[in-house]
């Protein structure tokens, strides 16, 4: 055996040493320190403004949190207004609408995006921290009831047929238990899983009473396993929002929907939501904002843009349905005079 | 003489072709892991193809799958995985190297050693809770931004640290630690006693034994715990979905989008662990979930490329410091 001499390993790490004690010497020896409590509107913990003194003034920044639906919206949004402004800092997450309204409710938000109006409980905790908030329709989410293309003895389903599929402790398999001349196959079942706000949405229009559902179906959080498992399986029956339908219209076939026994079948479209006959799986998408954060040119101008042709375009684009030009009209008076 | 059992059958054709068996099966599954491991690079390559131009290292995320591209993730996963290492490395090696060099064993560092083990196994969002509450929010304190003046600088500090590369490289680094100490100790173990007693002979003290001898004889394991460790924390997408992170952003961590931006503001590097931020694995998670099979198919898969190559790379680097490090070892 032979030692190795005080090799260079050695060096590096009494180096390392070195260099991390003088490190945190900088740290700990700061040549002023002050503590700004966070009393200006809006300016979140976490905007971090840069280096000021080097960009010449803070950088404007915008958070933006909440529904997974909604943020394919705020995102496209997000890029367009960032393209036009190039100064303004945008970020945009995906907590989910309770999550959002958590942070929203904390002040940790300029915009949380929801695909349910705000609960009483949230309202509260936003009440309680001092948050105040403009809430205003930005689009519209068809859920549309989709099955196999393959399928084709059920064109129509009424809604209180899929009541009796989706029901809680729903006893039906079969496709023939829900009309006797449908074939004798079991149904493959795919949906929302339970945390989503489409789920919430779904059982509360279907079953009646949000988050009563059958358990025993294919559930997912990512809606192209959704849209997978309906394209793969004859006997299929699935719902998800109207864009990953849109997307996939040779893959899928959307189920009409009759919203009482003797009501007409109706197919969703842009159409039929706009003359409000796709009843009643038709939701408005929300945004809400701090009307503190309003108060900065950046998030108002974002907003603004939001609600101007050019943001309901990429509604479109995104492939979701735009609101009824009457309730735009409101939303951007609701806007101008929150604005004033 | 010697008796053969009456129970005895000296099968040797049949006892010589198990053993071929036994290596055949070996041989098998060693080949089964290389040949899947090949099919998902093909199948993911052939389908990143179209996206993989030198624009999606550069660009930032878009909603368009023509224009997406992967910086802020790169730069927020450099930012963050740097700082991991920073946190956790002399952490867990200290650690490691007082519980086995220093610390006596009785009933406390059995209860230490056992909490470290069981902590290997938790699931990573557990940590991302955890992280939540002890550095997005710690605790509910009232929000601060502390301001440091020097000269030549701001630092904005927030505290609590909120959605930053900071509270997201805090979080990563406990989930390494529990991997890092326990890799650190068995390659401490494993050097031989007679190099401390020979090092102790001569008159070393034990801190000269520990620094000289046993540790860099111990370097070319710890390293490979370090590396394993580091390498999972980049794929980890759960804790950081946990924290908030964000999915599109439009800038990187410390506004640092470029060289250029480095070189003309030096002094934005201090903002960076305070900054907000993106990783490559959340993003590509949001790009599985898009609706778009572009975006399904070609983006997430260009995005698996881009991870895949850079944990190759740092890996590969990572096992060039360990063969520097054994080739110093000579007994």
């Amino acid at each position: 055996m032979k030692l190795s001499k005080r090799n260079s390993s050695t060096t590096l790490l009494s180096s390392v040493l070195t260099l991390s004690t003088l490190a945190l010497l900088v740290l700990t020896v700061p040549m002023g320190c002050k503590v700004e409590s966070e009393s200006k509107p809006g300016t979140t913990a976490t905007d971090g403004a840069g280096s000021p003194a080097a960009a010449g003034g803070p950088v404007e920044a915008i958070t933006v949190n909440g529904s997974s639906t909604v943020y394919p919206i705020s995102q496209a949004v997000a890029e367009a207004y960032k393209e036009r402004n190039p100064g303004i800092e945008i970020s945009v997450g995906l907590a989910g609408t309770g999550g959002g309204f958590e942070k929203f409710a904390l002040g940790d938000l300029d915009i949380c995006d929801a695909s349910r109006p705000i609960r009483d409980s949230e309202k509260e905790a936003c009440a309680k921290a001092g948050v105040e908030y403009l809430e205003l329709e930005v689009a519209i989410d068809a859920l549309t009831v989709v099955v196999n293309p393959a399928n084709d003895w059920a064109p129509c389903l009424s809604v209180s047929q899929l009541k009796k599929i989706w029901g809680p402790g729903s006893q039906v398999t079969k496709w023939n238990e829900i009309d006797p001349n449908w074939p004798d196959h079991k149904i493959e079942l795919f949906g929302a899983d339970t945390a989503s706000g489409t789920f919430d949405y779904f059982t509360e229009v279907i079953v009646g009473k949000a988050k009563q559902s059958r358990t025993d179906y294919t559930q997912n959080s990512n809606d192209n396993v959704l849209v997978q498992g309906v394209a793969d399986e004859k006997y299929s029956l699935g719902y998800f929002g109207y864009g990953y339908y849109a997307e996939n219209p040779d893959r899928l076939k959307a189920v009409a929907i009759k919203a009482t026994d003797d009501a007409e079948c109706v197919l969703p479209s842009a159409e039929t939501v706009d003359n409000n006959t796709y009843i009643p799986l038709s939701r408005p998408l929300y945004i809400y904002v701090n009307k503190k954060s309003l108060q900065r040119k950046a998030v108002a101008g974002y907003v603004q843009f939001y609600l101007s042709d050019a943001g309901q375009k990429l509604v479109t684009e995104r492939k979701f349905l735009l609101m009824k030009a009457l309730v735009l009209a409101d939303m951007q008076a609701k806007l101008a005079e929150a604005l004033k | 003489m010697s008796q053969t059992p009456e129970n005895f059958s000296a099968n040797l054709a049949w006892r010589h072709r198990q053993g071929w068996l036994f290596a055949a099966a070996c041989r098998l599954a060693t080949w089964a892991s290389v040949v899947f491991l090949a099919i998902i690079l093909l199948v993911i390559i052939a389908q990143a193809w179209p996206r993989l131009t030198l624009g999606f290292l550069t660009r930032f995320d878009s909603y368009k799958p023509e224009s997406a591209g992967m910086l802020a993730g790169i730069l927020g996963s450099f930012w963050l995985i740097g700082f991991t290492a920073a946190i956790c490395v002399p952490i867990g090696i200290g650690a490691a190297i007082y519980l086995e060099e220093y610390a006596r064993s009785n009933w406390v560092t059995r209860f230490i050693q056992l909490n470290i083990s069981n902590l290997a196994g938790v699931p990573s969002i557990v940590f991302g809770i955890l992280g939540f509450t002890a550095f997005v929010r710690m605790f509910g304190l009232p929000r601060n931004t502390i301001v440091l003046t020097l000269g030549f600088a701001d630092v904005r500090i927030p505290l609590p640290f909120g959605r930053s590369v900071i509270a997201g490289a805090l979080t990563l680094a406990l989930l390494c630690l529990p991997v890092v100490i326990i890799a650190s100790q068995e390659a401490l173990r494993s050097v031989p006693a007679s190099l401390r007693h020979a090092a102790l002979a001569l008159g070393a003290t034990k801190w000269q034994t520990i620094s000289r001898q046993v540790l860099p004889a111990a370097m070319p394991g710890i390293l490979t715990g370090v590396i394993l460790a580091l390498s999972r924390a980049l794929g980890e997408t759960a804790p950081l979905a946990v924290l908030g992170a964000a999915f599109f952003i439009t800038f990187a961590p410390g506004r640092i989008n470029s060289a250029t931006d480095l070189g003309q503001h030096p002094d934005r590097l201090l903002q960076v662990p305070f900054d907000q931020f993106t990783a490559m694995p959340l993003q590509i998670y949001n790009w599985v979930n898009e609706q778009s099979r572009d975006f399904q198919q070609q983006v997430s898969a260009a995005g698996i490329v881009v991870l895949l190559v850079i944990l190759v790379l740092m890996n590969g680097s990572a096992i060039l410091i360990r063969q520097h490090f054994q080739r110093k070892i000579r007994w």
